[in-house]
């Protein structure tokens, strides 16, 4: 009888925390659709076809779907990067660098190490390697603001755009001088093309979807596992959730923040070494612009949960891809976008305000993250 | 603000300059080019002192704003596009459509906090959230108005971008006409002197900033206000016990931060260049940031600070006009993209603290709750 009860609460609870955890997102995201309608009125477009050309462009028929799972796939990692990071108390606002650097040096050893050693590698050892030495550079220009913060105390929100200016010069200054293109009619700051073994095959025949989608949805779950099942994931969240309880406790806070910068930036790190070796074949310079603040919406957006920062991830993406389309149909710049996940990050960020509106009462804890300056 | 803070800020300038007095030395007299290094490094430093200023405000009064890079990009796309509606819609002369550019600008950077403040005070959203918030929607906001009022369909300017007013003026202290007297007929010192008053002559927000900062450090340390903001962002439970209204205190100073930023925005596109470009602040409103740390939360020491990379970036602008006599050996400085590195590299190391830890306000970054 009693377990009865005890069982029927629990369903309930875990019902009401499903419906909190999709209910709160869900009004953010409407409120911001509306809102981003008036605003498509006022500056004269029809919010209608806009929409539905979004809708259209991004799930309106089989090469629709593929494209969104390719929009998505940097999404997700990169979104995975920020959420870690929320998770160990750290804010990196530096996925946006750190997703660069793992571009170039993905692309270094894409198309120069078959150079350097005089013989082809095969695909199986060639394109590991690719993406393995992308991701381990990403995570170590994270790893770089962790230790910063751990040890001196820099406070990593500016240090991570300060790293994101040093990693944009830098990658500039490299595609511009000893990693462009040698091809003599090529104007534009980019690397070669990556050799063949390098490149991450397709799923299907004639759709530009490839493995590294599948790869995402696979690294997501294994940031899940990582955090919920593993010593390694429990001392990042306790460290995120009070550093002072997790000293006493006899965690070691430093190593724990350098070590989740140094995942976090992986996880961006592969956001960019996939673009190259699954899509784009090559690094160009302005390609990783914008990223990161996308992958922080998406990381906010999924209440840095991995099946959130999935779900969220395919949100961003469907509205980049159907973009073209609503352009198309109402010559509303892509730009409006932008302007739409702005308003989403701003509801999600401030669920007091949505909250407010629908008349919801709060439960839970708040995100915190702050904590002063250099201290 | 301690000495050794500012020895530090000294000896930075001075191997900034004294670079690029080794190189130039060549092509001009040292004397020109300090003098044309130090106008460059005060006009640069512009918004960045007015981004440090805004930071002041907020931090003094307890709320984090990493919000000033957004500020700044909003205030300077609609300060920028008030000046163009005003000068070709409605037909007014340049001045006038000018100063209601900047005027705009201001608006904006207030309008921009305020919606920090509602996100930070009232709704208490974490604020380095809500301060991101503000700058992923400035980007969104200025890009997509950026293409869609110019470009889009049924655009009033059909299409293209019209010509703004234009720039303020420089402001010129007649330094020439009041010394060229005591120099007679010597050349040399008339030279001298014309290049000692190029420093002076700067524009009317270079100039606003620094009274500006003046006008902050006697606000914040010699009045009844200044006293409260303070009070209210280092102990904000006994402010309230003695009868200051924390709420009140904090919405006025983070709106009084956003004026800060929304000038330091009418700098890039109304008194640098009259043009807007997206994203073009560059980091310079999280540069400011650091720039408020290290001058320890004070008005003076973050002009001071902001003067050093001010000076960095004077390095890369004059580094161009030097390009040419490069001595080999130093080959890396003709690169711009590496010389173009130091205020950010400048940035970190001064956040590690090396040269002395600073200290926050007690309550900076924690909501109020009663």
């Amino acid at each position: 009888m009693q377990s009865e009860k005890q069982s029927n609460s629990l369903t309930k609870r875990i019902l009401q925390s499903i419906s909190e955890a999709v209910l709160i997102p869900f009004l953010a995201i409407l409120t911001a659709v509306i809102i981003g309608g008036i605003i498509i009125l006022i500056v004269g477009g029809d919010p209608i076809r806009a929409y539905t050309g979004l809708i259209q462009g991004s799930m309106g028929s089989t090469k629709a779907w593929s494209e969104t799972a390719v929009w998505a796939t940097p999404y997700i990692f990169a979104g995975l990067a920020v959420a870690l990071a929320f998770k160990g108390g750290l804010f990196n606002i530096g996925a946006e660098g750190q997703l660069a650097v793992g571009a170039v040096f993905s692309a270094l050893i894409g198309y120069a190490l078959p150079e350097w050693l005089g013989f082809d590698l095969p695909t199986i050892i060639h394109l590991p390697l690719t993406v393995i030495f992308g991701m381990l550079m990403g995570g170590l220009w994270a790893a770089i603001v962790g230790s910063l913060k751990a040890y001196t105390g820099g406070h990593e929100v500016i240090n991570t755009i300060m790293m994101n200016y040093i990693a944009l010069n830098t990658t500039s200054y490299l595609l511009n001088g000893m990693m462009k293109d040698p091809s003599p009619t090529n104007v534009i700051a980019r690397t070669p093309l990556i050799a063949d073994s390098a490149r991450f095959p397709t799923i299907f025949e004639g759709l530009r979807v490839h493995w590294g989608f599948v790869l995402a949805l696979l690294v997501a779950f294994f940031i899940w596992w990582l955090l919920n099942k593993t010593t390694l994931g429990f001392e990042i969240r306790t460290v995120g959730l009070n550093p002072d309880a997790a000293k006493y406790a006899g965690i070691n806070v430093k190593r724990t923040i350098v070590l989740t910068m140094l995942f976090s930036g992986m996880l961006a790190g592969l956001a960019g070494s996939i673009e190259v070796t699954g899509l784009n074949y090559r690094h160009e310079l302005g390609f990783s612009i914008g990223y990161g603040f996308d992958a922080i919406a998406i990381a906010l957006l999924g209440k840095s949960h991995p099946l959130g920062v999935v779900l969220a991830a395919f949100l961003f993406a469907a509205m980049r891809n159907g973009a073209t389309r609503m352009q198309f149909l109402t010559q509303l710049p892509v730009d409006l976008i932008s302007m739409l996940q702005a308003l989403i990050l701003l509801f999600v960020a401030a669920d007091a305000i949505i909250r407010y509106i629908y008349r919801i009462k709060a439960k839970g804890e708040r995100v915190v993250l702050t904590r002063g300056w250099g201290g | 603000m301690d000495w050794k803070r500012f020895s530090f800020i000294g000896l930075i300038i001075i191997v900034l300059f004294g670079l690029v007095v080794m190189v130039g030395q060549v092509k001009q007299p040292p004397l020109l080019i300090i003098t044309s290094m130090l106008a460059t490094t005060i006009a640069v430093a512009t918004p960045l002192t007015l981004g440090a200023l805004s930071g002041v405000f907020c931090e003094r009064s307890g709320v984090v704003n990493i919000g000033i890079e957004g500020m700044m990009l909003s205030a300077a796309f609609f300060g920028w596009l008030g000046g163009i509606y005003m000068y070709n819609l409605y037909g007014f002369p340049p001045g006038i459509s000018i100063a209601v550019g900047v005027l705009v600008a201001i608006l904006t950077g207030a309008a921009m906090s305020l919606l920090l403040a509602v996100l930070s005070i009232t709704f208490k959203v974490d604020q380095i959230i809500g301060g991101t918030v503000i700058n992923i929607l400035a980007v969104g906001l200025t890009g997509f108005l950026n293409r869609q009022l110019f470009f889009g369909k049924g655009s009033v300017f059909g299409g293209t971008v019209p010509g703004s007013p234009g720039v303020l003026p420089t402001i010129h202290v007649p330094i020439t006409e009041i010394f060229s007297s005591v120099c007679g007929t010597s050349t040399t010192c008339l030279e001298s002197v014309q290049a000692i008053n190029r420093v002076f002559d700067q524009k009317p927000i270079a100039i606003g900033a620094i009274l500006l900062v003046f006008i902050s450090h006697y606000v914040l340390f010699n009045t009844r206000w200044g006293l409260r903001t303070r009070a209210v962002g280092e102990h904000p439970k006994a402010a309230d016990t003695v009868g200051i209204n924390v709420i009140k205190m904090r919405y006025a100073n983070v709106i009084i931060g956003g004026m800060f930023a929304g000038l330091a925005g009418a700098y890039f596109t109304i008194e640098s260049v009259p043009s807007f470009e997206p994203l073009l602040t560059n980091g310079r409103g999280f540069i400011s940031l650091a720039a408020m740390i290290f001058g320890n939360w004070t008005p003076i020491g973050a002009w001071a600070a902001a003067l050093v990379f001010g000076a960095s970036q004077a390095l890369l602008i004059n580094m161009q006009i030097f390009r040419d006599v490069i001595p080999p050996q130093w080959s890396f400085l003709q690169e711009s993209y590496i010389v173009g590195l130091t205020p950010y590299i400048l940035t970190m190391f001064i956040l590690t603290g090396i040269i002395g830890k600073t200290t926050p306000p007690a309550a900076d970054g924690v909501p109020y709750e009663k």
